[in-house]
């Protein structure tokens, strides 16, 4: 037995450690979860999860926290993998939430449901008793996470305590905790933006419309370029317009603006990945710009 | 594209943070926002020049006190390699998170400050990293534009370098002299430096073989999950589910199961794509099996000629973790090797290590950040192999059975069979 100390390429090297990690918690922890909002990042990671375990199924439900601002070609993408894989679906709906009186909306032009997506998240792994979730967080997105371990320890609040991380040597990850704690499992950590958009070239993954170019009725603020929406209220001076977009980041469409872009296939997204200048956050998405610690600051209220 | 995992490590202020800012910037990593964000901040603190350490202290705690506290990741790719980065904390009481950062990096890169020379946070980093089985040193000789790029001085740090490092054991070093503020011999080699004949930091990099991180000849399959599709499809399918720790396995090929020690042949190794001929480390596979053996997770799929110990009672260099409490004989917790979990209780501790000489001098026990020999008794035995040998058979973590919390982390030097 003896071989030619063959060197994976990167994208084999970053897809078995991903698929270690995924396996690793399904073994060790009694009821895991997945969290699948038809974003670029959580499509590779359930892609990862199907590969880990064929020819069996997926062992646990996928978790999506529905701020009700979703765009429509996400959800139809969602509904469609999801019967394509025969896993469970669990919807943590902040709507139904805001019905109960439990929480409010934010009101004015510039209302989002961001904030209110942690006491769902929060309040949906209790009800369901999750011990680990993986989420789909990447360390280059931004400079918290870049922090942050692969097993993500939580307190009984879900809470995120940076300066007290437990070390996390080799592979060999500490999944142990106490009934109500919880653990975050990020399995995409040393994936960056680059690596995702090629592992879907190169796997063929199919991913929502809307990464790719089209025209959209836009307006700009901020710098960025938002859809127009009835749940979207315009301020003075905002003009609605025609563009050709595509969208970097996926999530509640109050809070994530669009890009302007001719890239229509997965080939021109690529290259002009490789030529652009801004991160995907700081280009779209408004919950970052509040200040220099924002993401640091939702972790630490139990944001993932 | 290879993927090449560094660690920055070395004493505070030798500039570990404003390298990986200057590398990044240097092959286009920074992003303008990125990159207007610490312009702000570092003109708002009224600092002469644009501060690169801002770019990977990203904590609050960090920017406040302006030190590093935790292992922080960066990414960059070159049309030769993709790199990861772990900039480690200098200061002493985040030694831990320094093992962290290192544990899984190829090869470190030591930063000296030339007016400093080698001082005791140099030595201790590139010691851990050495036992850490990290057989790739780059000692990056920093600032040399404050001494006018003075070859003598370079060579000095170089002649005490050499000097401390004849006890490094087998680590492969580089000398470049540097200054990661300026740029030179960063990406580019530097018209400052017409005396110095190497590559500069990322040409090395990029042409580094660091293929004697893994063990392609002893081969090693630790069974992590238990794949049984129960469809009617698959209705007889039962894989084992697991990334190879060493060594090279096919179709074919007489394996031995621990702890049973049965034998059998490897039927197939599957992947999602299909079956394949071949895995090596770090491959993430599925192995079924020609006879039908009770295996389960925590077990070993290994070679039959060179199989790894099974031992009761291991001897490890021991990295402490806990500021709650040392490490003393009698002490039980919980281990974890590769996927098999266990409990351990310690037996002795065999030496200390001081890390100015690196030699060993008695001890009893095991304070915050120290480094000993020590045996331990498993409750089961581990399937091991020495860690200069195999980082994954030869490690383990040690876990604090009250707090859950990771308080060890151990490489392997010694076993036997038997309790003694």
């Amino acid at each position: 037995m003896s071989s030619t100390a063959t060197r994976l390429t990167h994208l084999q090297a970053l897809e078995a450690e991903s698929i270690f990690i995924i396996r690793e918690v399904a073994a060790e922890f009694e009821r895991p979860g997945m969290l699948f909002s038809g974003g670029k990042d959580s499509i590779v990671m359930l892609r990862l999860a199907e590969k880990a375990f064929a020819p069996a199924r997926i062992p646990f439900p996928v978790v999506h926290i529905d701020t009700g601002h979703n765009f429509d070609e996400v959800m139809e993408y969602r509904d469609r993998r999801v019967a394509e894989l025969g896993v469970r679906l669990i919807v943590g709906s902040v709507q139904e939430k805001i019905d109960r009186g439990e929480l409010v909306d934010e009101t004015g032009p510039r209302a989002s449901r961001n904030r209110l997506q942690t006491p769902v998240l929060l309040e949906t792994l209790a009800k369901h008793e999750f011990d680990a979730v993986f989420g789909g967080g990447r360390r280059d997105e931004e400079k918290a996470r870049a922090k942050e371990r692969v097993y993500s320890f939580r307190d009984d609040f879900g809470q995120w305590d940076p300066k007290n991380q437990r070390p996390e040597l080799w592979n060999l990850y500490n999944g142990r905790h106490r009934k109500g704690e919880h653990i975050r499992i990020f399995p995409l950590s040393n994936w960056t933006e680059m690596d995702i958009w090629q592992y879907i070239a190169e796997d063929d993954i199919e991913v929502p419309s809307i990464y790719y170019a089209h025209q959209r009725e836009v307006f700009a603020r901020d710098g960025m370029l938002m859809a127009t929406s009835p749940l979207i209220q315009m301020l003075p001076g905002e003009q609605p317009f025609i563009e050709t977009v595509r969208y970097r980041t996926v999530g509640d469409l109050t809070c994530t603006a669009a890009v302007k872009s001719s890239a229509a296939t997965v080939d021109e997204v690529i290259a002009e990945t490789a030529a652009t200048r801004i991160t995907e956050r700081g280009a779209t998405r408004a919950d970052d710009r509040f200040s220099e610690a924002a993401m640091e600051d939702r972790k630490r209220e139990g944001y993932f | 594209m290879e993927l090449l995992r560094f660690a920055t490590i070395g004493s505070v202020d030798d500039g570990k943070s404003t390298l990986i800012g200057r590398l990044l910037y240097d092959a286009k990593s920074i992003f303008e926002d990125q990159w207007d964000a610490i312009e702000r901040t570092s003109q708002n603190r009224g600092e002469e020049y644009v501060n690169l350490a801002l770019l990977t202290d990203g904590l609050r705690a960090e920017r406040e006190q302006g030190i590093t506290i935790d292992v922080a990741y960066r990414y960059f790719a070159t049309p030769k390699r993709k790199f990861i980065i772990a900039d480690t904390p200098g200061h002493v009481q985040y030694t831990r998170n320094m093992v962290t950062g290192a544990s899984t990096a190829d090869v470190a890169l030591i930063l000296i400050d030339v007016r400093q020379g080698v001082v005791e946070q140099s030595r201790r980093h590139a010691f851990i990293s050495s036992l850490l089985g990290i057989r790739h040193l780059v000692v990056c000789v920093n600032k040399m534009d404050l001494i006018g790029f003075d070859r003598s001085c370079f060579d000095a740090v170089r002649a005490d370098f050499e000097q401390f490092a004849k006890r490094l054991g087998e680590v492969e070093i580089t000398y470049i002299p540097i200054s990661a503020l300026n740029g030179d011999n960063v990406v580019e080699r530097s018209t400052s430096t017409p005396w110095y004949e190497g590559p500069a930091l990322l040409e090395h990099l990029e042409r580094l073989d660091v293929t004697d991180s893994e063990d392609f000849d002893h081969a090693r399959f630790p069974v992590q999950y238990v794949i049984r599709p129960m469809s009617a499809e698959h209705h007889d399918y039962r894989g084992y589910a697991g990334s190879v720790a060493g060594g090279a396995f096919h179709p074919g090929d007489e394996v031995m199961v621990l702890p049973s020690g049965r034998r059998t042949r490897i039927e197939a190794i599957d992947t999602f794509e299909g079956s394949i001929p071949e895995a090596v480390p770090p491959m993430s596979v599925t192995i079924r099996l020609a006879d039908d053996v009770d295996v389960s997770r925590g077990n070993m799929i290994t070679s039959v000629h060179h199989a790894p110990k099974a031992a009761r009672a291991v001897e490890a260099w021991v990295c402490w973790m806990s500021e709650r409490g040392r490490l003393t004989p009698g002490a039980r917790y919980a281990i974890k090797h590769t996927t098999h979990a266990a409990r351990t209780v310690v037996q002795s501790v065999e030496g200390l290590l001081d890390i100015n000489t690196l030699k060993e001098g008695p001890g009893d026990g095991l304070s915050l950040n120290e480094i000993g020999r020590v045996r331990l008794k498993t409750t089961e035995p581990l399937f091991v192999d020495w860690y200069a040998q195999n980082r994954r058979t030869g490690s383990f973590i040690l876990i604090d059975e009250v707090t859950n919390n990771t308080v060890g982390a151990g490489m392997i030097v010694g076993a036997t069979e038997e309790d003694d």
